[in-house]
């Protein structure tokens, strides 16, 4: 088999595992909620309700496409498909073992650092699209919430590329042979953890959604299939996330040896998928300019801390 | 005379018409029209121990009504009802209109708590207040014809003829659905100041019912807010006027609907007074404990959908799970769950199930550990700390101004709970603590709720350890339903028996009133029976109506996102704002 075929394959087979593992999540997290809060979750399809996910599926396919008649029509189309394919892109980089990954950019985290960015304009476009109050605020707290912790998401990522030396995903696993790089970039983690968290929207950052307060808010008016794609996207959103933290901080395929180095890669990124799920059980939501002073006052100027120790110590050891 | 009455008497000599002799002996004194403001003023903030809180202002059509001994003259009369915390009183002010087209004047400048008071008068029975900011319908939609407490208007749907909906009348219909920011008192000057106005409701998952606020917005923050009520409005007051005095006790338990028996409370109350009833002590310890329980389990619904309101998933499932255990004791104890419609006019309708001791002693044994671990799960979460401190504040001045009561007035550092202060059914021989807080905020809100809980079990604690023994209803021939062993002597018992049974029985005609802190505040019924089967006047005082007339005012200037904190935290339900 040459090689292009192999790699398309490749590819292919990674996008099959990575929109299971998401609608995997759905049944994952519903289960594990139910399981902290005292109720069963969906356990009636399937063996322990494994099946719920394909029911709701179907159900998805089969709704009506609507368009509300006041709405952008062509942007509220696009928005949803966008999301997906952003952090669909972003898992392009992400090296699961050194054999299977799609692309090994020199460039890998800025690569996942534009995508984030691109990622953004689904959340304002969805909600601008609409044409309807709530959405609208929900997009303008996603704009201001997403630009914002993508400032020092990356500065917080910028230690590890220091110690590694390069911005290559590969390269950076390699580099945490002796140590993983939980250790000496442990506020690094934390910052990108936060920013991960409010990346993927989830709760306690769910604010651009929050139900209590804004219904459902950017994605108020969606139904259907085109709802389908954000709520994907979300589960989708937080594997990237968990894998990217395993990549960066937790060694990504390095594991110890008895075990194949996949199976390592995908312990790890569900034990953080699981942190996720508990988060959302655990914590009510932040108010809006809470989440933006956090941000701005504590975590920006902390990474940039990090950043300078980071690189201040580095030099004196060379 | 009481000392009030007769200060009232030196002062406003020719003004009070008459003073009147009520079951409840509050004093209730008739005053001239032209000087209600005057008189209201002069309790409100001359007289020595001042009457601080309008705690309810209603009507009375007195049409159709027969015993009016000694009461001036009047067609409808307006009732005013004030409340002195120094004094520990009540006192009832009545004003007789006799024109046709009446009108009186608004007291909004004494209390601005009056104005939803008086738009509900004025929509209920037509009566114009001159000089109200915004007297428009307000538990009625603006279509409605006529005034439905009048005498006259029907009460059922067969008196009304058949529903019609004809293209004209929708029309009417959608163009009085349509937003005029003026008809709400907004001024419409979004262009230049970039605001927005936001409609929030009646559907929406943070209003937790049918209630509906019109926000105008700058960014998230709020400029003004005007909540819109009578979604929920289902006319509880005039199906007073239908039922039977016993008939009705099922429609109490649907007014504030989390509250269980607790609404049975205060309407049972009110018909013995009328009637002349003592209760049996084993009545009144089982009603006590009933209603504890179920002050237990709306805190609890309270306090699961206040953090989901924050955004907390978990705690509402848990407490949910925990309010299930004590809704089990009511359905053991009564058959019901949340409408067990369980009191009775003179007791309660059965006699406690065998076993009932266990059953409550297991859920007083488990409850309290659960409540320490909420604290772990919510009170002590900090960014719940930093979505409730300090939000929403306000201080025991306002909260009396605005007619606030039951919690959020003891969260402001005022212990005024009216089982201490006016002891009804024996809680005076309870011993329990009023809980308080000092800040008057969201937080301060919670606080107090959640150690109320804790008070509710200590409570109910002694009830099972001293449940008196002997009759769970009294022998008193107006008791309902009338009790069997009375019958079977003579055609006379047995025919009375029959008409108590079919008809109901007829209360003494007279005036009373009865109100209980129920878990929302107080909750109170002023009943006016004419000698008939049925209530003449049925006037229920509820806490949520003051309360969320109170909202706008502790949240503008704060964010959506703290408007849900502050709903959450007052606690009230749509039924006991609209009735």
């Amino acid at each position: 088999m040459n090689e292009g075929v192999l790699h398309t394959l490749v590819a292919f087979g990674i996008l099959v595992v990575l929109l299971t593992i998401a609608a995997g999540l759905i049944w994952l997290e519903r289960r594990l909620l139910a399981l902290w809060q005292d109720r069963y979750g969906p356990n009636r399809v399937g063996p322990f309700g494994l099946f719920q996910v394909m029911a709701d599926m179907i159900k998805i396919f089969f709704k009506e496409d609507w368009i509300p008649g006041f709405a952008d029509k062509k942007v509220f189309v696009i928005a949803p498909a966008m999301l997906v394919i952003t952090i669909l892109m972003s898992f392009a980089i992400v090296p699961f073992t050194p054999e299977i990954m799609v692309v090994d950019l020199n460039i890998g985290i800025l690569f996942f650092l534009a995508m984030s960015s691109l990622g953004a304009y689904s959340v304002v476009l969805g909600g601008w699209s609409s044409n309807n109050k709530y959405s609208l605020l929900g997009a303008i707290r996603g704009a201001a919430q997403m630009i914002s912790y993508e400032v020092f998401m990356g500065m917080s990522l910028m230690g590890v590329v220091i110690m590694a030396g390069s911005l290559n995903m590969t390269d950076i696993v390699i580099a945490q042979k002796k140590m993983w790089f939980i250790i000496p970039q442990f506020i690094g983690f934390v910052i990108f953890f936060i920013g991960g968290v409010a990346e993927a929207h989830r709760l306690p950052f769910d604010i651009v959604e929050a139900e209590s307060e804004l219904i459902a808010g950017y994605h108020s008016e969606y139904s259907g299939l085109k709802f389908g794609l954000f709520f994907v996207g979300e589960y989708l959103g937080i594997t990237l996330i968990s894998a990217l933290i395993t990549t960066l901080f937790f060694g990504g395929w390095l594991g110890f040896g008895f075990l194949p180095p996949v199976f390592w890669f995908l312990l790890k990124t569900f034990a953080f998928i699981m942190v996720f799920i508990l988060l959302r059980a655990a914590l009510p939501r932040p108010r809006y300019d809470q989440l933006m002073s956090l941000g701005w006052k504590i975590l920006l100027p902390l990474s940039l801390l990090n950043l300078l120790v980071t690189g201040a110590i580095v030099l004196y050891f060379q | 005379m009481t000392a009030i009455a007769s200060i009232l008497n030196d002062k406003f000599q020719d003004s009070i018409l008459s003073i009147q002799e009520t079951k409840d002996e509050f004093p209730t004194l008739w005053v001239n029209p032209g000087r209600i403001v005057d008189v209201l003023g002069f309790l409100k903030n001359e007289v020595a121990r001042p009457f601080k809180m309008l705690y309810d202002l209603t009507a009375i059509d007195e049409q159709a009504r027969n015993h009016r001994q000694g009461q001036p003259d009047s067609g409808f009369t307006v009732v005013y009802q004030l409340l002195s915390f120094e004094r520990n009183s009540f006192i009832r002010l009545k004003v007789p209109l006799t024109s046709e087209k009446p009108t009186l004047p608004s007291i909004t400048s004494i209390w601005p708590a009056a104005n939803w008071y008086e738009r509900e008068v004025y929509d209920m029975f037509g009566i114009k207040f001159q000089g109200h900011p915004h007297l428009k319908r307000i538990l009625m939609p603006q279509t409605w014809e006529g005034h439905p407490l009048q005498k006259c208007h029907p009460a059922r749907a067969t008196e009304m003829g058949p529903f019609q909906l004809p293209e004209s009348k929708q029309e009417i219909e959608q163009q009085a659905l349509q937003f005029k920011p003026e008809e709400w008192g907004l001024d419409n000057t979004l262009e230049e100041d970039d605001l927005m106005f936001l409609n929030l409701g009646p559907q929406h998952p943070g209003t937790h019912g049918v209630l509906r606020f019109v926000l105008q917005l700058d960014g998230e923050d709020i400029v003004k807010i005007i909540p819109d009520i009578g979604f929920h409005h289902r006319g509880a007051e005039k199906m007073g006027e239908r039922q039977t005095w016993h008939s009705y006790i099922p429609y109490t338990d649907r007014v504030e609907y989390l509250g269980g028996v607790m609404n049975n409370f205060p309407y049972v109350m009110a018909v013995e007074k009328l009637a002349g009833i003592t209760v049996p002590d084993r009545a009144k310890v089982i009603r006590i404990m009933m209603s504890e329980l179920f002050r237990i389990s709306s805190h609890l619904v309270w306090y699961g959908t206040f953090a989901q309101d924050l955004g907390m998933m978990t705690p509402v499932f848990l407490m949910f799970n925990d309010r299930e255990k004590v809704l089990d004791i009511v359905a053991a104890v009564t058959g019901g769950r949340m409408h067990p419609n369980w009191f009775r006019i003179g007791g309660v309708a059965q006699d406690l199930p065998t076993g009932w001791k266990k059953l409550i002693q297991q859920f007083i044994d488990y409850f309290p550990k659960r409540l320490k671990e909420y604290d772990r799960y919510v009170m002590k979460n900090g960014i719940f700390k930093a979505r409730t401190v300090g939000i929403g504040v306000y201080s025991t001045e306002e909260a009396i101004e605005w007619g606030i009561t039951g919690p959020g007035l003891r969260a402001t550092g005022f212990d005024w709970d009216f089982r201490k202060k006016q002891p009804y059914s024996g809680y005076e021989q309870f011993e329990f603590d009023v809980p308080t807080a000092q800040n008057g905020d969201c937080y301060d809100r919670s606080k107090v709720r959640i150690e109320e809980m804790r008070q509710s079990l200590r409570i109910i604690q002694q009830c099972l350890d001293n449940m008196p023994e002997g009759e769970f209803k009294s022998d008193h021939p107006l008791t309902t339903p009338p009790r069997k062993k009375h019958t079977m002597h003579d055609i006379e018992t047995l025919i009375n028996h029959f008409v108590h049974v079919s008809w109901g029985p007829v209360m003494p005609a007279g005036e009373a009133f009865c109100s209980v802190e129920a878990t929302k505040g107080n909750n109170g019924y002023y009943l006016v029976s004419d000698g008939n089967t049925n209530s003449y006047r049925t006037r229920i005082r509820t806490p949520s109506f003051p309360h969320i007339q109170f909202v706008p005012e502790i949240s503008t200037g704060y964010t959506i996102a703290d408007l849900m904190a502050i709903l959450g935290s007052v606690d009230y339900v749509l039924s006991d704002i609209d009735r």
